[in-house]
């Protein structure tokens, strides 16, 4: 049995995403490749070798996959794939955008954001905002895959050798362009990856209060997010959600100040290994899933909290 | 140009469903169904689209059994002029759905066609894609602004780092971020007049589409359950405990 891996990176280096999506694939016992779309993407290629368990990375460096549109890579990724038993992604923004495109191509079903592998065949994954957990299984002879990367702890980023093959196929469908990109630029971790989040909710009241998790953030080398309440309400934006439609998170220690604690966010920080939560209302759903709840007012507690650490 | 909206009938996000005990299947029983809320934005975008005079006409189409026609009328009433019912029976599949609305875009050749990003009930994130695929036209996934530019759909995306712009031929699939738009009530006369609106119905054997299953749900399973913690007193309480207790910071 043989499995692609679709590596998520930038066109300079390889993100961690990939390395929780190698471990997904270490999970079902087969030969492992990883593939690298992008343009001048020879450091992400060599990153890539160097990560333990792997037998050889694809690159196909062209113009036309710069920019990860999904119109071409998927036409690149089910072209290599069809040589393949399973193709594995990381459930990234990219990989969201471009894997059920190389279902379709190849007609099978994707199964999307998976948490557990049970056999070659049979997945777990969450549904309804993960107050559920189903078990599924395939009846494809080949297998496409979003894997949940908090699900999966990172592959060795070192201790592999792996060969690196260029491949010559250029698939543009001209069907698409880039234009821009913003992206936000900032010192701090990313959220998916950081070892620390803390995030805002409705309770923050505006968007200018957010500087209060700033100067926390600092001192606990964290990341910040929000609930979609603080996104909805035009605080701060979305790429700061933390939930079901936005980012899953599980770091070491996540904390939440001023979030009720809504399904729809629990089902994207559940998983962190130690909760924090600050909110006045001491009924408020989150404390039910907080191993330490404060009740107080967050005006108050979070410069005390930045005082003390 | 003609539009073509998807909408799925759904649990609403209100509602905290449950594993059946016996594991067999989601308890769905007397649960309170809704629109999905990405495919009320859908419908909302379309309905502007309209009132900016770019669409002339805008189809709800929706996969599902007869219940589905109540949010095809919801997607009616907010704006969209005729519906369209796929009838099925029981869970179908993304990419069942996906060749079922790819035989409708065939059949009414929309130059737009808007979904949301992805169910509440199975949280696939599939369909749109899998759409773009079978018909062969360009996405703008996850969309949080949609401006017509010329011949070209301009279409700016919430990705993992911020924002992407991307341009696309028309015609085009685009599904709907959260931000997209804030979706309008349906307002008592629309309703009434939504229900004299056309509404056709067709089976997958009309549209020549085979509805089978690739994937079986073996059990369903409540996750593991997170057992509440303590309350600190104060601050420095918490702090303490993080250092010492959970040795986090």
């Amino acid at each position: 049995m043989s499995t692609l891996v679709i590596a998520e990176h930038d066109n300079s280096s390889l993100k961690v995403a990939t390395l929780n999506a190698v471990a997904a694939a270490q999970a079902l016992g087969a030969d492992i490749d990883i593939l690298v779309a992008g343009a001048n993407c020879g450091a992400v290629a060599e990153e890539a070798a160097k990560v333990a368990g792997v037998g050889k990375v694809l690159v196909a460096d062209n113009a036309a996959y710069e920019h990860q549109l999904a119109e071409n890579v998927s036409l690149l990724i089910a072209e290599v794939g069809a040589g393949y038993d399973n193709i594995i992604a990381p459930a990234t923004t990219n990989c969201k955008n471009t894997m059920p495109r190389v279902a379709a191509l190849l007609d099978v079903a994707q199964i999307s954001e998976i948490t557990a592998v049970e056999s070659a065949d049979t997945f777990q994954r969450p549904i309804y905002a993960g107050n559920v957990i189903a078990t599924v299984k395939s009846s494809d002879a080949k297998k496409v895959i979003t894997v949940r990367t908090t699900a999966f702890d990172a592959a060795p980023a070192e201790g592999g050798s792996a060969t690196v093959e260029a491949l010559d196929a250029v698939h543009d469908a001209g069907i698409s362009s880039f234009v821009g990109e913003e992206v936000a630029v900032s010192d701090r971790p990313e959220l998916t990856s950081a070892s620390v989040v803390i995030s805002g909710g409705r309770g923050m009241q505006n968007g200018e209060n957010f500087k209060l998790l700033e100067g926390i953030a600092d001192k606990l080398g964290a990341a910040i997010g929000a609930s979609r309440a603080a996104v909805d309400a035009g605080f701060v934006p979305n790429d700061m959600q933390v939930g079901q439609t936005g980012k899953i998170v599980a770091p070491d220690l996540y904390i939440a100040v001023g979030i009720s604690g809504a399904i729809q966010h629990l089902a994207g920080m559940k998983d962190s290994k130690v909760i924090v939560a600050i909110n006045k209302d001491e009924d408020a759903p989150i404390f039910q899933v907080a191993d330490y709840g404060l009740v107080a007012d967050l005006f108050n507690a979070l410069p005390e909290l930045e005082e003390k650490l | 140009m003609k539009v073509l909206v998807a909408v799925k009938r759904v649990v609403d996000y209100n509602v905290k469903v449950r594993a059946k005990a016996d594991g067999s299947a989601v308890d769905l029983n007397n649960v309170k169904m809704a629109i999905n809320p990405f495919c009320e934005i859908a419908v909302e975008e379309a309905v502007r689209l309209k009132e900016a005079g770019v669409a002339t006409e805008v189809i709800a189409v929706s996969v599902g059994d007869k219940a589905c026609q109540e949010q095809i009328r919801t997607a009616l009433a907010l704006g969209a002029d005729r519906g369209i019912q796929v009838e099925t029976e029981g869970v179908v599949e993304p990419l069942v759905v996906a060749k079922l609305l790819k035989a409708v875009v065939d059949k009414e050749q929309p130059q737009l066609v808007i979904l949301g990003k992805q169910s509440i009930d199975g949280d696939n994130n599939q369909t749109g894609q899998m759409l773009g695929a079978l018909a062969n036209m360009p996405q703008g996934t996850f969309a949080s602004e949609v401006a017509i530019d010329g011949d070209k759909l301009k279409v700016t995306r919430e990705v993992d780092g911020g924002l992407q712009t991307v341009n696309l031929n028309l015609p085009a699939i685009v599904t709907t971020d959260l931000r997209l738009n804030e979706p309008r009530y349906a307002s008592l006369p629309n309703i009434m007049k939504a229900k004299k609106k056309q509404l056709d119905v067709y089976t997958p054997e009309d549209l020549g589409v085979s509805v089978t299953s690739h994937l079986t749900q073996v059990k369903v399973q409540p996750p593991a359950e997170r057992k509440a913690g303590i309350k600190v007193a104060d601050v420095a309480e918490l702090v303490d405990k993080l250092k010492n207790e959970a040795k986090v910071i």
